[in-house]
C-alpha cells in the first residue's frame, strides 16, 4: 500500500550532536503548525518525534529522519546507522535503558523514550539489526 | 472575541516606513506597505517591543489618559511594585503613595500585598494539583497569548488563578464602596502598568468578562508629575501611611514569583526567545519535574517593561534593596489568605481559548502546496532579509506573495538584478 504523499522532506541527523538536539523535531513541529495540523496531533507528532531523535543523538552514529503527510496521517521513518537493538521487546519496556552513567547524568536514559513513542504513535515499527542500525516507523492519524 | 484589541497603534502620520519595528517583532506580525507600518492583528500577541524600538513614536501604546477618568467620583490608582524602583533610592513606597496623592488620585493602593497573597495560592495549587507538570504562570499577558497562539495545547497549564492586580483591584474597590458609599461605577480603579500589554488584560482579561480595573496609565506619562511630587515631599516627616512590606514587592523582578513561593522545584525564564525554548521543551515533554515556571516576555520581568523610564538593572537594583528592608514582614497573615484561598477567592474558573496562527490554508492539501510555492520563490529571493519589500525575511515575503499580500516585484534586490542583466544583456547585443 503506497499512498502518494502531500508532502516529504528529510533531515539529517548526527550522533553525539547535542547542540542541535531536538532542532529537527522543532522544525518538524514548525512545518505541521503552518499547514494547520491540530494542535493536540502535532503534540503527539513532536513527542514521538522529539523522543526518536534524542535515541540518536544518544545512541547511534547519524540518521535520517523522514516526514511525510498523507491525506490521512503523518508518517515519521528514522533510519539510523548505529549499533542496533539485540532484543526490542526489552527495549520496549518502561525503564529499560542500556544508558551509560555519561548519558545519564545529563539527564536522559530513564528507559522512557520508546515507550514514550509508543504512546504518542497510532502505530510503530521497528526493525533492528545489530551492528548495522535501526529503524523506526511511526504514524499518527490526522 | 471577533476581532483584536491590541496594546500598541500605529500613527500613521508619524510612520517614515522605519524598518526598526519589522525586524524586531517577535512574530512576524508587521509589514511596512506603502511606506507605512502596519500590523497583522491575529499575529501580533502585545509585546510591546515595537513601540519601545520606534524612534519616530509611530507605534503607540494603548494605555489610558489622565482625561479618560474624570468620569470617577472617586479614583484609585493601583501600583505596581515596579513603580518603587523608578524613582530615587531614598524615595520610598510609603512617599510615593502620597505624591500619587498629591497629583489627585483620592487613593493610592499598592498591589505588592495582593501579589504575596497571589504567592500563598499558587503555592497551595501546586500542593493540590495532581497533574501534568509543569505548572505556567499566567500572569505576564503577552505569555498567555504567545501560548495561545503558538502553544495552544499547554493552555492548560496556565494556572487558574487571578492577577494581583485584579486582586488588589476588587479589595479596594469593594472596601471603598462600603466606606464612601458610593456604587461600583463611581469609582474609577487605575492601574500604573510597566507595559501596554496590561492594558490588554484589563480589555479582554483571560477566563472571565470584565476586569475589576477601568484603565491603565503609563508609569512613563506618570513620572515627571509623580516626580515633581515627590520632590515637595523629601523631607516632609508627616507621612504616615503604612509602609509597603512582604515577598510581593519582589514581583517584578525576574525570578521575583518562585523566590516568593515554597514550592522547590520550579524556574523563572524571561525574554521571548528563551521563554519559547522552555516551552519547547515542555512540549517535548521534558521538565515534568518542575512544578511552577514563571514566564516574562521582558527579559527582566516588569522592571523592564516597555513603559518603565529607569534601567531595568537598576530597577531590579532598588527594588531588592526594598525587597531586604520591608520584604521579610509578611504583609498578610498566611493562614488568613490559605482560608481565603480555600473560599475560592483566587481562583478563576474560565477556560482560556486557543487563538493559533492561521495556517496557510484551511485546507491541508492546499496548504502543503502553498508551503511548497513559498519555498519555490524563496529560492530566487536574495536570502539577505533586508526587509525593503516590507516583509522582515524573504520566507515570510515569500508566503506573503503565496497569500495574495504581495507581489514579487516588491523584492526589490530582485527587480534591479532583473533590470542589471536586462541591460547586461542589451550591451552584448550592441557590440
Amino acid at each position: 500500500m503506497s499512498i502518494e504523499p502531500l508532502f516529504c522532506q528529510r533531515f539529517e541527523i548526527s550522533g553525539k550532536d547535542f547542540i542541535n538536539a531536538g532542532k529537527a523535531s522543532t522544525t518538524i513541529k514548525a512545518i505541521l503548525r503552518e499547514i494547520g495540523i491540530r494542535p493536540a496531533v502535532i503534540r503527539r507528532a513532536a513527542i514521538a518525534c522529539y523522543e526518536a531523535e534524542m535515541n540518536v543523538v544518544l545512541y547511534a552514529r547519524k540518521a535520517i529522519i523522514e516526514l511525510r503527510i498523507t491525506p490521512q496521517e503523518i508518517r515519521i521513518q528514522v533510519e539510523d546507522e548505529g549499533d542496533g537493538i539485540p532484543d526490542v521487546g526489552l527495549a520496549m519496556q518502561p525503564g529499560y535503558s542500556t544508558a551509560s552513567d555519561e548519558i545519564r547524568e545529563m539527564g536522559f536514559g530513564a528507559g522512557m523514550g520508546l515507550p514514550n513513542i509508543k504512546n504518542n504513535a497510532d502505530t510503530l515499527q521497528i526493525r533492528s539489526v545489530v551492528g548495522q542500525g535501526t529503524t523506526l516507523e511511526m504514524a499518527i492519524g490526522l | 472575541m471577533d476581532g483584536y484589541f491590541h496594546s500598541v497603534k500605529i500613527a500613521p502620520e508619524r510612520c517614515t516606513g522605519n524598518m526598526a519595528c519589522l525586524k524586531v517583532c517577535p512574530t512576524e506580525a508587521i509589514r511596512v506597505r506603502r511606506g507605512k507600518a502596519v500590523i497583522l492583528e491575529d499575529r501580533c500577541i502585545d509585546c510591546g517591543e515595537c513601540a519601545r524600538l520606534c524612534p519616530r513614536h509611530a507605534i503607540v501604546p494603548q494605555t489610558s489618559s489622565f482625561t479618560d477618568f474624570a468620569r470617577f467620583r472617586y479614583t484609585i490608582a493601583l501600583i505596581s511594585p515596579v513603580l518603587y524602583g523608578q524613582l530615587r533610592k531614598d524615595v520610598l513606597p510609603r512617599t510615593i503613595v502620597a505624591a500619587l496623592h498629591k497629583i489627585g488620585f483620592d487613593e493610592a493602593c499598592d498591589v505588592a500585598c495582593a501579589s504575596e497573597a497571589v504567592s500563598t495560592a499558587v503555592d497551595e495549587y501546586l500542593a493540590g494539583y495532581r497533574g501534568p507538570l509543569p505548572l505556567l504562570s499566567p500572569f505576564c499577558p503577552t505569555i498567555v497569548r504567545l501560548i495561545q497562539a503558538r502553544y495552544p495545547d499547554l493552555i492548560d497549564l496556565l494556572i487558574p488563578i487571578d492577577s494581583p492586580m485584579e486582586i488588589a483591584a476588587r479589595d479596594i474597590r469593594l472596601k471603598k464602596m462600603k466606606e464612601l458609599g458610593l456604587r461600583r461605577e463611581q469609582i474609577g480603579v487605575i492601574y500604573l502598568t510597566p507595559c501596554p500589554a496590561k492594558m490588554v488584560a484589563i480589555k479582554y482579561p483571560p477566563r472571565k468578562k470584565k476586569s475589576h480595573i477601568d484603565g491603565a496609565i503609563a508609569i512613563s506619562d506618570i513620572y515627571h508629575p509623580l516626580l515633581a511630587a515627590t520632590g515637595d515631599l523629601s523631607g516632609n516627616a508627616s507621612l504616615d501611611g503604612q509602609p509597603v512590606t512582604g515577598s510581593g514587592l519582589g514581583w517584578p523582578l525576574l525570578g521575583g514569583q518562585v523566590s516568593s513561593l515554597r514550592a522547590e522545584r520550579s524556574l523563572a525564564v524571561g525574554g521571548l526567545v528563551d521563554v519559547e525554548r522552555i516551552l519547547d521543551d515542555i512540549e517535548n515533554g521534558k521538565l515534568g519535574d518542575i512544578q511552577y515556571v514563571e514566564c516574562h516576555a521582558c527579559s527582566q520581568g516588569c522592571c523592564g517593561g516597555s513603559l518603565t523610564v529607569d534601567n531595568p538593572y537598576l530597577t531590579r537594583g532598588k527594588i531588592l534593596s526594598l525587597l531586604a528592608r520591608f520584604g521579610g514582614a509578611p504583609c498578610r497573615d498566611r493562614e488568613t489568605v490559605r482560608e481565603l484561598y480555600h473560599k475560592n477567592y483566587f481562583s478563576l474558573p474560565g477556560k482560556i481559548s486557543s487563538r493559533p496562527l492561521a495556517p496557510l490554508d484551511q485546507d491541508i492539501g492546499k496548504a502543503i502546496e502553498k508551503r511548497r510555492r513559498a519555498q519555490e520563490i524563496c529560492k530566487v529571493l536574495p536570502q539577505i532579509n533586508c526587509g525593503a519589500c516590507g516583509a522582515p525575511t524573504c520566507l515570510s515575503f515569500a508566503e506573503d506573495v503565496v497569500l495574495d499580500q504581495a507581489v514579487l516585484e516588491d523584492c526589490v534586490v530582485l527587480m534591479a538584478r532583473q533590470a542589471l542583466s536586462v541591460a547586461g544583456s542589451g550591451k552584448d547585443h550592441a557590440a
